[in-house]
């Protein structure tokens, strides 16, 4: 089971008690972007996400603990966390995440 | 004591005689013998007849490995445990252990057959020969496989032992307590940090309790380990778990171990734990599991009496057991020679050593023949003889031509080590090909794991010691006397002079997988080994190829004409070694199987006899039967008399959540379809909440307690789904707006009131609250108190009659229920379940979201736009309800249908058809949704999803059934009692 870093909590709490929550940095656009979309734009916004080999910014839920979003670099391919932060925070950079790596 | 007994070796107490049954024979063995060991010490070989062909067998190796003899234990009642390894097996008195895959017994057996028509079972036989027609897999094919070539049978009773679950943390978990292992225990056990030391037998030691002559630091290694093991044990940050199999490694150095409790007692009790799951967090884990001998593959290297050398060793190291009288070993590694000196030493006769290898060291050579064996170079065993037991071996020497016949009762084969990686490859650790050895070897962890000696492909008990105390972080170097470990060669095919025809040569033993076989499944065009094990079936087996997987990827390799590496390695996965369901389960069965969600009203339903449905994980009252009646009646009777006076039900599932602040109304706008901010105080609405794709994601009604503060409730499935939602949107869209959520659900009980008398009833116990019809319009809220206690009355109706939903806090449901039952008996009062909810609902075409829409309806298509906002400029859902196929002609309506013959309930989830003559498959319009006898209206009802529905009104469409019945109906609105709602201002 993993563990993870939920950045409220600043602790590493088993995985049982967090849920995916899918792709990470997809802004709802707001009511007058809405309108001025085409459906297939929308659609796009809908439906489409990235399906990354390798590091990929996601959503998590804190469920069984804070109940609070945030957002996770994660690896898909060893399925290893390499950071957690909080949601408002922006997606970090390739540079950003390379250093987070050797950081580790 | 038999001839098979030496009574000065191994670690078993011969002065403790211990009785066992196999197949109904008793036999006796001694404290600390396996059945392997006991019945090796009988002279028993044959312990199972093999998967597919039923041949003989007899046990290959001494440990967990064990492909062959696999039995059955029998302790009473539901407690039998099929497929279990005689070689892992401590014996205990009265043990009933029967042998598997046999009819009518051992030794003759009538699955043999198999043996003669083998020809018939090649690579693939199930894949080439029970293919079609298809039809015939359930009744013929299937049934077939598992008679003829069955394992174990299944148990059928219900297993009454208690099993344990537990987590556990530790710095360093060690895993394997031979040499290596230990030594890393005792340099760990210095520091200060939490120590696990697992190992999967009784006895700790590894193969220091087999290996020959072995001095440590100068002292004999018995002597050693004694003292090691009361060191540790007397360490009070170490924890030794004997038994006990660690079988799977998991993310972030998780580790599941399987330990058994009582399977070697007598008598032991049902209740007492029979095994434990352990999930084990640790910081750092040791892999020091040791390697595990390879088989030769040759002509007739199956037969009971053929085994694996170290196991010859570890029989008579750890039980004193000589496996033979007369041995021959075939080998093509130099550790056979050490392992066959200490047999020749223990008396046992060796009658000759064939080794495969083209030359051998001078120095073994000359210790053989000091011994008195003959060692046969570049030679080969080309055939065995013996039905039920070895009795022969030919050598052949392709050199020379030469063969020579050699009676033996035991003949021992070694064709090097395979290290021990599956731990270290489930952790995701790489692996590397060592071409020198022919193995793979761990190469770059992936977690904070590493693998030592045997297992990192490092022999010898010096080696092992000296990386065990490093792995430990100490620096002791230990100072070890013994034999040379050497070195050895792989063949991928030994020569033989019989055409490959008539010769079998096993790989896998426990799915009689051949080298024909393999060399078959590439011939026919399969090029990955993870192609030619599903199609050959090798290495998934129950031992999942410990034995065999390496030989078969050379074999594999050279047929293919590429390096081995080329070739690849099947995937590990858990369980390392077959692990029980009962431990899987631990103390998660029966009540505490899933939890079951109950109101606090709950006891009462059951002291008044109704009848239960699970709802989600809650558990919901369906009805109430009275006098034998059956539900048919019972709801007959529930619906009238809500219609009538009153009926009361518990609708505290219902979800609900309290959304507070300042910006409260502004999130209600963006959750729900319709307009909140006009909402007045007091007041009560509908609410549509939408996925952001438009579909009906949930409804409600919800009152507005103050400007701040709103009352929502969710469908009884639904709150959960619904709290994350809001939650989401809350915390990652709009965390602007000041706004708190908390689930209620559990904080409120509530009691719903439906019928003309419900305001009678509740007139004399409701405080500071103004019940009269001005004061207290349909949907609106109160606070104040009914029978003393703090509650929110909401007037509402999900019935069509005049209905209060009394919500006071849980703790307080009963005892207001209770005295609403009682003064409500002037009235008639009427106890009903979910049954005749839904039957009320359905009359009024209320909808149900999950069983009325699925996923893909739209406010419009349920004909519920009134409820969609034209003005809000935002809410959740509100763009995708313009995409072009959300507004498209000709999707699924939901509407209303009456069946023509008013006696017909409707199945619900029945297709629906425009006309029943046309050929199968038919164009299906949609299906039934919900449908129920109305015993009100005298007839039945029924909601569909049905394309193009509202544009069929008054047609008459069509239901076809199983059996040829055809059900017809007219499509009306989906209201079908008191469509202008005039029952909800009765006086």
């Amino acid at each position: 089971m993993m563990l993870i870093h939920c950045p409220h909590c600043d602790e590493k709490r088993p995985e049982v008690e967090f849920a995916y929550a899918g792709e990470a940095h997809i802004v709802r656009p707001n009511a007058e972007q809405q309108q001025a979309m085409s459906d297939a734009k929308w659609s796009e916004f809908l439906f489409i996400r990235d399906n990354v080999r390798g590091e990929h910014c996601e959503r998590w839920w804190h469920a069984n603990g804070c109940n609070m979003f945030f957002n996770a670099v994660r690896n898909t391919v060893t399925d290893k966390f390499i950071k957690t932060y909080k949601i408002g925070q922006k997606r970090p950079t390739q540079a950003q995440i390379q250093k987070w790596k050797s950081a580790k | 004591m038999s001839d098979f007994r030496r009574q000065n070796r191994g670690n078993v107490d011969n002065n403790t005689k211990v009785n066992f049954t196999f197949d109904g024979k008793t036999y006796s063995g001694l404290k600390g013998d396996t059945v392997a060991s006991a019945l090796l010490a009988s002279g028993v070989h044959l312990m199972g007849r093999s998967f597919k062909y039923h041949r003989p067998r007899g046990p290959v190796g001494a440990g967990f490995e064990e492909p062959n003899a696999l039995v059955t234990v029998h302790r009473g009642k539901g407690r039998m445990t099929p497929n279990l390894r005689a070689t892992t097996l401590e014996i205990y008195e009265g043990m009933d252990v029967r042998s598997q895959n046999k009819w009518p017994n051992l030794k003759f057996d009538i699955g043999g057959f198999n043996n003669i028509f083998s020809p018939l079972f090649p690579a693939g036989f199930y894949n080439k020969t029970f293919m079609w027609p298809k039809s015939f897999w359930d009744k013929v094919y299937e049934p077939f496989i598992r008679n003829a070539a069955g394992l174990g049978p299944a148990p059928k009773e219900v297993d009454p032992d208690v099993y344990g679950s537990c987590y556990g943390h530790c710095e360093v978990l060690i895993v394997g307590a031979g040499p290596s292992g230990l030594a890393a225990a005792l340099a760990a056990a210095k520091k200060d940090q939490r120590v696990i030391l697992v190992d999967e037998n009784a006895r700790l030691g590894g193969s220091l309790l087999s290996s020959g002559e072995v001095a440590i630091d100068g002292k004999p290694a018995s002597e050693w380990l004694t003292k090691t093991i009361m060191t540790l044990e007397a360490a009070k940050n170490v924890r030794i778990m004997r038994r006990t199999s660690a079988f799977g490694y998991y993310h972030d150095n998780f580790v599941a171990l399987a330990e058994r409790i009582t399977d070697h007692i007598p008598n032991a009790q049902i209740g007492q734990v029979r095994e434990v799951m352990h999930r084990i967090h640790a910081g750092q884990v040791i892999l020091a599991q040791g390697a595990i001998e390879r088989p030769l593959v040759f002509n007739g290297n199956d037969r009971p009496g053929v085994m694996l050398a170290s196991a010859a060793q570890s029989y008579m190291g750890r039980y004193g057991v000589a496996v033979g009288k007369e041995v021959i070993a075939f080998t093509s590694h130099d550790s056979v020679y050490g392992a066959v000196f200490d047999l020749a030493d223990s008396n046992i006769r060796v009658g000759a050593i064939v080794d495969a290898r083209a030359s051998v060291s001078k120095d073994l050579l000359a210790m053989a023949q000091a011994k008195g064996i003959d060692v046969h170079v570049g030679s080969v065993i080309s055939k065995t003889t013996g039905k039920t037991r070895i009795n022969s071996a030919e050598v052949y020497n392709p050199a020379t031509g030469q063969k020579t016949k050699i009676k033996c009762d035991a003949l021992l084969m070694s064709g090097g080590w395979t290290p021990s990686l599956h731990l270290w490859s489930q952790s995701k650790g790489s692996i590397k090909w060592d071409v020198e050895t022919g193995v793979y070897l761990p190469d770059v962890a992936n977690e904070n794991c590493v693998c030592i000696a045997a297992c990192n492909g490092d022999f010898g008990v010096e080696t092992a010691l000296n990386a065990g105390s490093k792995a430990g972080g100490g620096r002791k170097k230990y100072d070890v006397t013994e034999a040379e470990w050497g070195s050895g060669e792989i063949f991928d095919q030994l020569p033989n002079y019989i055409t490959p025809k008539k010769t079998k040569a096993f790989v896998d033993f426990q799915n009689d997988v051949t080298n024909k076989d393999i060399i078959l499944a590439v011939q026919e065009g399969f090029k990955s080994i993870e192609h030619v094990k599903r199609y050959t079936t090798n290495g998934m087996a129950t031992d999942q190829g410990k034995l065999s997987n390496l030989n078969a990827l050379e074999i594999a390799a050279k047929a293919l004409g590429k390096e081995a590496p080329k070739v690849g390695l099947t995937t590990f996965r858990p369980p390392y070694t077959p692990t029980s369901f009962g431990a899987f389960c631990g103390y998660r069965t029966d009540d505490l199987f899933e939890v079951t969600r109950k109101t606090t009203i709950d006891p009462w339903a059951e002291a008044q006899g109704a009848v239960f449905e699970p709802v989600g994980v809650w558990r919901r009252a369906w009805y109430f039967p009275k006098d034998g009646e059956d539900m048919h009646a019972a709801v007959a009777r529930e619906c009238k008399a809500t219609r009538d006076s009153l009926g009361i039900f518990d609708a505290s599932t219902l979800g609900k959540i309290e959304v507070v602040g300042p910006d409260a109304a502004k999130f209600m706008n963006i959750m729900y379809t319709n307009p909140w901010s006009k909402l007045a105080v007091g007041a009560c609405r509908y609410g549509l909440m939408l996925g952001e794709n438009g579909y009906i994601y949930d409804d409600g009604v919800v009152g507005r307690i103050a400007e701040d503060r709103f009352h929502v409730t969710t469908t009884t499935g639904g709150a959960p789904r619904v709290y994350r939602h809001m939650e989401d949107y809350l915390q990652t869209e709009f965390p602007e707006l000041d706004v708190w959520l908390t689930s209620t659900t559990e904080q409120w009980s509530v009691i719903a009131l439906n019928g003309p008398n419900a305001r009678k009833l509740i007139e004399s116990f409701v405080e500071d609250i103004d019940l009269s019809p001005e004061a207290f319009p349909h949907m609106a809220v109160r606070e104040g108190k009914i029978c003393s206690v703090p509650t929110r009355l909401f007037r509402v109706s999900f019935s069509g009659e005049l209905g209060f939903e009394v919500n006071v806090p849980s703790h307080f449901g009963r005892q207001v229920w209770e005295t609403l039952f009682e003064a409500g008996q002037k009235y008639d009062i009427t106890p009903y379940g979910t049954e005749t909810m839904h039957v009320l609902r359905a009359e009024k075409g209320f909808i149900i979201v999950g069983q009325d829409t699925d996923g893909t309806v739209t406010p419009q298509d349920a004909g519920m736009s009134w409820i969609v906002s034209k003005k809000k400029k935002d809410f959740v859902g509100k763009r995708s309800l313009q995409r072009t196929d959300l507004v498209a002609e000709g999707r699924k309506h939901l509407i209303g249908l009456l069946t023509d013959d008013p006696k017909v309930v409707l199945e619900e989830g029945a297709h629906i058809v425009a006309d029943p003559t046309q050929s199968v498959p038919m164009d299906m319009l949609g299906h039934v949704t919900s449908s129920y006898w109305s015993e009100s209206l005298g007839k039945s009802v029924a909601m569909a999803l049905v394309k193009d529905g509202f544009n069929r009104m008054d047609d008459t469409l069509y239901i076809p059934m199983p059996g040829g019945v055809t059900h017809a109906a007219k499509v009306v609105k989906p209201v079908f009692y008191d469509p202008k709602g005039e029952r909800l201002n009765v006086v």
